[in-house]
């Protein structure tokens, strides 16, 4: 995730310190990743460089985290940029499970047992997260929502692949 | 051969079935402790709704054990059979199983009134489950009359509303989107814990078997306990 970006449009509401802004993004979007000082610090002096943020004014004492930043015109054109363009939607075309299941036909070992076994550890992570989901507010639930339905994609990949085992054990054994 | 873990309210062990040359239960394998969901899940035509049928006495295996509080299935009559599924089990399937002609508090108060229960007092447990289920606003209406996710829930409640200690479903949210598939997952799990229900669900979803405590998986008519093969 750009955090730049996300700073940025979090500034789009009015200007805010280095500490404020720290605490706004943890508390919407860092639920397992809160940032460190450092980041925002170093992300902040990046948009100053590059005039999307301007320093409004600086509290008394010292620490980059006093200053507090204002959105230019530049930056919100950026978020608007940011917002408008749409994400490269992953190719998950490198799959480690893919070469373990060929792995386990090639060397003759049980591929079946080992799709067993993945959707077990699958289904561990989907019952962790739909136990959040159960006693989080709307925003949780739709973080977990988001994880559940990848490892929902990975495991209808692996009953596809069970079902096809004997023709795929075929092909790469030829 | 029966061996059956210590504490299961439900178990079953070398269950073999066939239909003429078709091998549908091939030694499967099965317990569930009250209060616990159990997710059956494996590929069409596994066997999966065979060992439901079994485990729940609608289909008699060829061999093999089943015990329900350490009784064994095979020994109960018919009429004992029967008895027990109404008294003890609750069911839920895909679809099709609400009457048509009986509005929906009706259709919930059903087996309070097949067990004997007076009209007034069986409406009145069916409506308190109705309200759980989020659909006491229905009553009046026929099974005709409600969305999918409704009528699931209404069969939801009928399924709960003896207080049965296993709860079977089959595919329960198969007809469902994902939204309301859940939705009536959460409600059927929190129903089932607070009562202390076992739960032998059938589904070949993962969003939904991940409401489960843990998942066995049945391939060619067997099962495999994924608690204690990992
Ligand atoms: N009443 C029946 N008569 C004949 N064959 C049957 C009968 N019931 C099931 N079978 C066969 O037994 C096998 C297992 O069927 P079962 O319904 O248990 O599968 P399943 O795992 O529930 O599949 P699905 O996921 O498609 O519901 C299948 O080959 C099926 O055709
Ligand atoms: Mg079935």
């Amino acid at each position: 995730m750009s955090i730049g970006h996300t700073l940025l449009g979090l500034l789009e509401s009015g200007p805010r310190h280095g500490y404020d802004l720290k605490r706004a993004f943890d508390e919407k979007f860092g639920h397992d990743r809160p940032l460190h000082y450092g980041q925002v610090y170093s992300t902040m002096s990046r948009l100053l460089k590059n005039g999307l943020v301007e320093v409004d004014g600086i509290e008394a004492g010292d620490g980059p985290e006093r200053k507090r930043y204002a959105i230019t015109d530049a930056g919100v054109s950026d978020v608007a940029l940011w917002l408008a363009t749409p994400e490269k939607p992953e190719p998950y075309l490198q799959s480690t499970l893919y070469t373990k299941v060929v792995l386990a036909l090639l060397t003759h070992r049980n591929a079946a047992d080992l799709l067993d076994t993945q959707r077990s550890e699958h289904l561990r992570m989907m019952r962790i997260l739909t136990d959040r989901k159960r006693n989080g507010d709307l925003a949780d639930q739709l973080i977990c929502d988001h994880a559940l339905f990848h490892l929902e994609a990975d495991l209808r990949w692996l009953e596809l692949t069970a079902a096809r085992l004997d023709k795929l054990a075929e092909a790469v054994t030829r | 051969m029966t061996h059956h873990p210590a504490g299961s309210l439900l178990a079953a062990s070398g269950l073999r079935k066939t239909y003429g040359p078709t091998t549908a239960l091939d030694g499967a394998e099965f317990s569930i402790h009250p209060g616990e969901v159990v997710a059956v899940m494996g590929p069409s035509g596994s066997g999966k709704s065979t060992l439901l049928h079994c485990l729940a006495g609608i289909v008699p295996p060829d061999a093999g054990s089943i015990t329900y509080n350490g009784q064994e299935m095979a020994g109960l009559s018919d009429t004992q059979r029967s008895a027990l599924r109404r008294s003890e089990f609750g069911f839920v399937f895909q679809f099709g199983q609400l009457v048509p002609e009986l509005t929906c508090v009706e259709n919930v108060a059903l087996p309070l009134r097949l067990n004997g229960t007076g009209r007034k007092e069986a409406e009145r447990t069916a409506l308190a489950w109705m309200e759980r289920l989020e659909v006491d606003d229905l009553g009046a209406k026929r099974p005709g009359e409600v969305s999918g996710g409704q009528g699931q829930r209404v069969a939801v409640a009928r399924a709960l509303v003896t207080g049965p200690r296993v709860l079977f479903a089959d595919e329960p949210t198969g007809a469902l989107d994902s939204l309301n598939g859940e939705r009536v997952m959460e409600l059927l799990t929190e129903a089932a814990r607070s009562t202390n229900a076992a739960v032998v669900l059938v589904t070949h979803e993962a969003r939904v078997a991940a409401y489960s405590d843990r998942e066995i998986v049945v391939r060619d008519g067997k099962s495999r306990d994924m608690e204690r093969a990992v």
